[in-house]
């Protein structure tokens, strides 16, 4: 997984513009706060939508695994995702 | 519809058939069990009744919540409510919580013998992560399926027979908002809990491999398998939750709707809380003086009315405002908006090191602190929810409204001030509010940078899909904080006021009392008056301190008392005596000391359950009284050197 997330061009989940999806590559977070994101569906591979921005800017809400959960910029920050491919098998071959 | 009763699928299970005669039940303990919004205390309630057990577990201020299931009529069976989690593993204290109770280690509570797991079924694939570590614990167990109605009617699919052979325990569909299915769990503790002597050790043999208990990539791949291999559906997502949202969430409509919320739960709180809570004291001033008056014993009259029925009614008077927040906290809650506006406070809350968790609790502190602290419970980080309960009380509680508009009425010119925009009295009222929240908001931020520092745990919100609210819900929610209220801070007040009274009639005399001055609290208020001569204030403030620790409105009566024994001023109002005895600096000193100090045993008491521990409330006393005493003498050096 770390060999292919670094091959892939990735960005940070905050990165990503409100309509827009990605899918987790890894996550550059602490065991515990990486495990919980992860039962919440932040898991590699997973498809995320950045759904909407709270008022303020930030934290923004994101729709995972059918459930809509807010993260602030300083987290999303640690979530390294790519674009989604338009095939997903065949973009994982390419690497 | 075959969802609404569906027979528990039995058959995974070799189930020796039940005998005619009801077997005696091997079962004794069930733990209920299931992630955040699945429904699971709406379960409980229906399943408990009314009757539960509210405590701490011993050594976390995670709350255990149980009680006897009298709601299907099993009062041989205890069913204890775990936490709302996510996963099993060491994240959270409540996940460790969870965790030792399955396991029967947690010191004070029994080892379930059979699990009840509750999962929303309109995001089954999710949710089955943390039902594969739990069925690898072996305990009898049962998986439910909440709120099959609603995802039927939104186009779901989900196959419970299909489920309960993959995961060879059975699975059940049910409501636990409307009740259905319910029975199906009554058959499951019936079946499994009948005392044949082998079945115990028969449990089945499990036809999948369970996922590893601390890996969630694992869960999560059996989770998906699970959920395709039995074909489940999730239903559409609901439209009109992101149509909602897009104007709840909006940049410009968002914050305005968030504020209008709040001023009319804090308007709310007042204009109907206030009315209701007079005519509440006015009726228990009528009843005490009407059970009091049939007392023919004259020391047995003093003792039921002033060191008992006084009190408590103290309390009582309360109630209402209370309810009422309790009320409208409940129906933002259940319907979705509370994690709305949690969301649109963060940034503001995050400046002052706090979450936007914390917004709400805050907020209810302005009507009373009691409450506020029991609603910190919606902060899963313990740092940010200590810190939030140590800065509560400073927000400007009901309580202090009593000596704030008497010091002000009496010492305050009603002059207009800025034109006629706003009386003086009312911006010195103002001034109180704003001198309480910047209290709070700087000790917030001293305690988040230093001893409350780097909290590892971020925020993470989850934003459920908005419900209605269901009158039941909000039922149950006000019974349960009302008598806990009532519980909790009624025992304490009632101890407190019974002492005080001893104390003010002590020592006796040829069999008659002392009278206040020269009784025990009279000869304290001596003692301390040195110490608080340099605030203003003389040795019957220094009472009416006394005796407002257990509960701030009680000054009032105590001066009220106190200047009407006294020959020198019995002839003037409370208001006149007040300016005959005090000067301006000692009575804007005393406001100021009243904006700062913890008086109120109740808040202590609740702080004390909260955080379970006697430190914190300690150290919240002696910083609070501290703050006070430092800004009161302040206060009132500069204005005498002024004025």
């Amino acid at each position: 997984m770390s060999r292919e997330a670094a091959e892939v061009k990735t960005m940070a989940l905050s990165e990503i513009a409100v309509g827009e999806s990605a899918v987790v590559a890894s996550l550059e977070l602490s065991p515990e706060i990486g495990d919980h994101l992860m039962h919440l569906g932040f898991l590699p591979e997973a498809t995320i939508e950045v759904l909407r921005r709270a008022p303020a800017g930030d934290p923004t809400v994101y729709r995972v695994e059918g459930a809509e959960i807010a993260l602030r910029r300083e987290t999303a920050r640690h979530i390294h995702v790519r674009r989604p491919d338009r095939v997903p098998d065949q973009g994982r071959d390419q690497v | 519809m075959s969802c609404h009763a569906p027979g528990p699928p039995t058959a995974v299970l070799e189930e020796p058939p039940l005998k005619s005669t009801q077997a005696r039940s091997r079962f004794r303990t069930i733990a209920l069990i299931g992630p955040p919004n699945s429904g699971k205390s709406t379960l409980f309630n229906r399943l408990t009744g009314l009757r539960q057990k509210v405590a701490n577990y011993p050594g976390v201020t995670v709350e255990q919540r149980s009680g006897r299931m009298n709601g299907i009529r099993r009062h041989d069976l205890t069913l204890i409510d775990l936490p709302g989690i996510y996963s099993l593993s060491g994240y959270s204290e409540d996940a460790r919580v969870a965790v030792d109770v399955l396991k029967g280690e947690m010191p004070g509570t029994p080892r379930p013998d059979a699990v009840l797991i509750v999962l929303d079924a309109l995001n089954l694939s999710r949710q089955l992560m943390l039902a594969g570590p739990i069925l690898a614990l072996g305990l009898p167990t049962m998986v439910l399926l909440n709120m099959a109605d609603l995802m039927e009617s939104r186009g779901g699919v989900v196959d419970p027979l299909a489920l309960a052979q993959e995961l060879g325990r059975p699975v059940a569909l049910i409501s636990a908002a409307r009740g259905t299915g319910i029975d199906a769990i009554e058959r499951f503790l019936q079946q499994h809990g009948s005392a044949h002597p082998g079945s115990a050790k028969t449990l089945p043999v499990l036809p999948i491999e369970l996922p590893v208990l601390q890996n969630p990539g694992e869960c999560r791949r059996w989770a998906s398998q699970v959920s395709s291999r039995t074909k489940y559906k999730a239903p559409a997502s609901p439209l009109w939750t992101r149509r909602l949202d897009s104007v709840l969430l909006h940049r410009i409509w968002g914050p305005l709707i968030f504020l209008a919320v709040v001023v009319m739960i804090f308007q709310g709180v007042f204009t109907i809380g206030q009315p209701l809570s007079d005519g509440m004291g006015s009726g228990l001033t009528y009843l005490g003086a009407h059970v009091t008056h049939s007392i023919p014993v004259p020391w047995l009259q003093a003792l039921v009315r002033d060191g008992l029925w006084n009190g408590v009614q103290a309390v009582l008077v309360f109630l209402p405002q209370i309810l009422l927040l309790f009320l409208f906290i409940g129906i933002l809650e259940d319907s979705g908006y509370l994690a709305r506006a949690a969301l649109i406070a963060d940034r503001v809350m995050r400046s002052i090191g706090l979450n936007g968790k914390a917004f709400i609790p805050l907020l209810s502190a302005y009507a009373c602190a009691v409450p506020a602290i029991m609603a910190t419970r919606t902060i899963e980080n313990k740092r940010d929810r200590l810190a939030t309960i140590l800065v509560a009380p400073f927000m400007t509680c009901s309580a202090r409204l009593p000596i704030y508009t008497l010091i002000i009425a009496a010492f305050i010119p009603n002059h207009p001030v800025l034109g006629n925009l706003i009386g003086m009295r009312a911006c010195v009222m103002l001034s109180l509010y704003v001198l309480g929240f910047l209290a709070a908001l700087l000790t917030a931020k001293l305690l988040k940078s230093s001893v409350l520092k780097a909290s590892s745990s971020p925020f993470v919100l989850e934003l459920p899909q908005y419900r209605w609210p269901t009158v039941r819900s909000l039922g149950l929610r006000l019974y349960d904080r009302s008598a806990l209220f009532l519980k909790k801070a009624g025992t304490i007040i009632l101890a407190v006021s019974f002492v005080l009274w001893v104390l003010s009639i002590l020592p006796v005399h040829n069999g008659n009392f002392s009278d206040l001055a020269s009784s025990v609290i009279g000869k304290i208020g001596h003692f301390v008056e040195p110490v608080l001569r340099p605030l203003g204030f003389n040795w019957k403030v220094g009472i009416g301190l006394l005796t407002s620790i257990f509960a701030r409105e009680v000054i009032v009566g105590t001066l009220g008392t106190l200047y009407g024994v006294d020959p020198t001023t019995h002839a003037l109002s409370l208001q006149a005596a007040l300016r005959h005895d005090m000067t301006m600096g000692g009575a804007i000193a005393l406001v100021v000391f009243f904006a700062f100090a913890m008086q109120c045993t109740s808040t202590l008491a609740v702080v004390r359950r909260e955080t379970n521990s006697l430190r914190w409330p300690v150290i919240q006393f002696c910083y609070m009284s501290g703050l006070a005493y430092v800004a009161a003498l302040l206060t009132n050096q500069i204005l005498s050197h002024l004025l």
